[in-house]
């Protein structure tokens, strides 16, 4: 299948031509395919951010080229701001951003925005609330009177309803509860069914991406250091500690045991650690 | 974008101007504004020019930024000139149409006020530049603290405008965050009437005004933990005192006043 992302060459430099000009993103190509949960880690200030802010066209490269669809987002206004609503990005505490009277009407700002009309807003701002676990009741609320669990998930909404074909949240399960966490967790993954849609997920959760996503990009020092399926790059254990980053308990755990002189491979879900550990226990059993 | 606003921003350094008492560069710029309205020619005007840039080689601030700081008051500084083109008196006309006459007076004119403008706001620039704005609220509040007699609350005032001063750049990263994700929602602020654009700021105000009375909210919050109650015998880890260089300063400030009122009266 064509890849729906593509990023080549893709550098950006803040404030160029001053003295506090600095790199954030060098050199960094990758491309998604659809349908994929990608999870992207990196160490505070590797370009995260920044590089997500591209990808919807935020942001704009300094060189290097973001294609859409096959298309360069930034060769034609009209598919800059199309790439928008296809590329729906969900900002870190967006909890933030909400402004309207009630929680509906905040919802509906990104459809609006798309021109749609009435009828097709009402079913997406009711289809999207659904995907948050939002009640009729809540809708009809002011978004200031919620917590702040279901602040986040009425903003998660709001990018929702626009249906984008990829979906990018930056850090959303930052600072809430593990309830919390393992609700909006779960509305992500349901939308990613429902709509065979692609997610990239910015995360400092190991634990989580190496749970969800079938593929992890780390970034380093506003370069991409390594690309492939959580199996690979959990592998480079070492590594990512060096960078600043972390692995899942359950891999810290195995990679423990190895030192230990247990013979164990490498693994990154608790299943698979239940998985290696009854193997093993067979195999001694046995033995 | 808006991360270009250097308006009040302070560029640490240890340069002359840096280490004067931030109530010496008050004072001095105060002359210097009452300086800057004596003069009237060429030479005055010139000799503040001169005066000017040195202040600016002295302090090391690059001009860049200076230069970047004034663009957003071009608008100002062209509605200045252009009133003063066309609503001059003046004896030689140079062009007349329709109710417009521009005079050689009016363009002079035009010329000085513009230059007043310019002397005038980068003057007070400098201050900024070189005084962080703990150390301008520090000399406010010493300045004015005779008015404590008259039961001016001197002491919060200053503390205001230093929390003020704090928290421009905060609003303006937040105010840049929250345009972002707006238009990552579709939004729109560059085209469109002018009702739609200003419509079109709502969805940024609220959120704004929201975060500013929370962090307004959890500041008091925070002073209150420690105690804070005002500026009842409270002391200072700073204490303001006057230097060699300060003296020099106020030395060149009265030479400058000076100069420039004999010029004056000299007609010149």
């Amino acid at each position: 299948m064509a890849p729906i992302l593509e990023v080549k060459n893709l550098t950006h430099i803040y404030s160029a031509g001053t003295p506090f000009e600095h790199a954030a993103l060098k050199d960094i190509s990758f491309s998604v395919e659809p349908g994929e949960f990608i999870g992207v880690i990196g160490h505070t200030g590797s370009g995260k951010s920044t590089l997500m802010q591209h990808l919807n066209g935020l942001l704009k490269p300094t060189s290097g080229t973001v294609l859409l669809g096959g298309k360069d987002i930034w060769s034609d206004k009209q598919l800059t701001r199309q790439s928008r609503f296809r590329v729906g990005l969900v900002f870190q505490y967006p909890e933030y951003q909400l402004f309207e009277e009630t929680v509906y009407k905040d919802i509906a700002f990104g459809p609006k925005n798309m021109g749609l009309d009435k009828g097709e807003i009402d079913r997406r701002v009711r289809e999207a609330a659904g995907f948050v676990g939002l009640t009729e009741e809540q809708l009809q609320l002011s978004p200031f009177d919620l917590s702040g669990g279901q602040k986040r998930r009425v903003a998660i909404a709001g990018v929702i309803a626009m249906e984008p074909e990829v979906l990018i949240l930056d850090e959303p399960t930052a600072g809430l509860d593990p309830r919390g966490r393992e609700d909006i967790l779960e509305n992500i993954e349901a939308y990613r069914k429902a709509k065979n849609a692609t997610v990239m997920m910015v995360s400092h959760s190991m634990n989580d991406v190496a749970r969800l996503t079938d593929r992890l990009i780390v970034l380093n020092n506003a370069q991409l250091v390594m690309d492939g399926s959580p199996q690979e790059v959990f592998v480079h254990a070492q590594e990512l500690l060096e960078m600043g980053l972390d692995i899942p308990e359950v891999t810290r755990v195995f990679l423990m045991l190895r030192q230990q002189g247990v013979p164990v491979e490498p693994v990154y879900t608790l299943d698979q650690a239940v998985q290696a550990l009854c193997a093993l226990k067979g195999g001694l059993g046995r033995a | 974008m808006l991360k270009d606003i250097t308006l009040g921003q302070f560029f640490p350094g240890n340069s002359f101007i840096h280490r004067l008492d931030p109530r010496t560069k008050l004072i001095f710029l105060i002359v210097y504004i009452a300086t800057l309205f004596t003069a009237s020619n060429w030479i005055s005007y010139g000799l503040m020019i001169a005066f000017l840039a040195l202040v600016i080689a002295i302090s090391t601030i690059p001009l860049k930024s200076i230069v970047r700081g004034m663009k957003p008051l071009v608008f100002i500084l062209i509605f200045t000139g252009v009133l003063n083109v066309f609503f001059t008196a003046g004896e030689t006309v140079l062009v007349s149409f329709w109710i417009f006459t521009i005079t050689l007076e009016g363009i002079i004119r035009a010329f000085f006020m513009m230059t007043r403008i310019l002397l005038l706001i980068t003057g007070t620039f400098l201050l900024t530049y070189t005084t962080s704005p703990i150390a301008l609220t520090d000399g406010l509040e010493s300045l004015l603290s005779p008015l404590k007699k008259l039961r001016v609350p001197v002491h919060e005032l200053s503390m205001m405008m230093c929390i003020a001063l704090r928290f421009i750049p905060t609003l303006i990263e937040e105010t840049d965050k929250i345009m972002s994700a707006q238009k990552a929602r579709g939004a729109d602020f560059e085209t469109g009437s002018l009702m739609q654009r200003v419509r079109a700021l709502v969805p940024i105000l609220v959120p704004l005004f929201i975060s500013a009375f929370r962090r307004a909210d959890e500041l008091a919050t925070a002073m209150e933990c420690r105690c804070y109650q005002g500026g009842e015998g409270r002391t200072k880890m700073k204490l303001l005192r006057f230097h060699r260089c300060d003296i020099q300063a106020f030395a060149s400030a009265a030479v400058l006043l000076a100069a420039v009122i004999t010029l004056h009266s000299f007609g010149l």
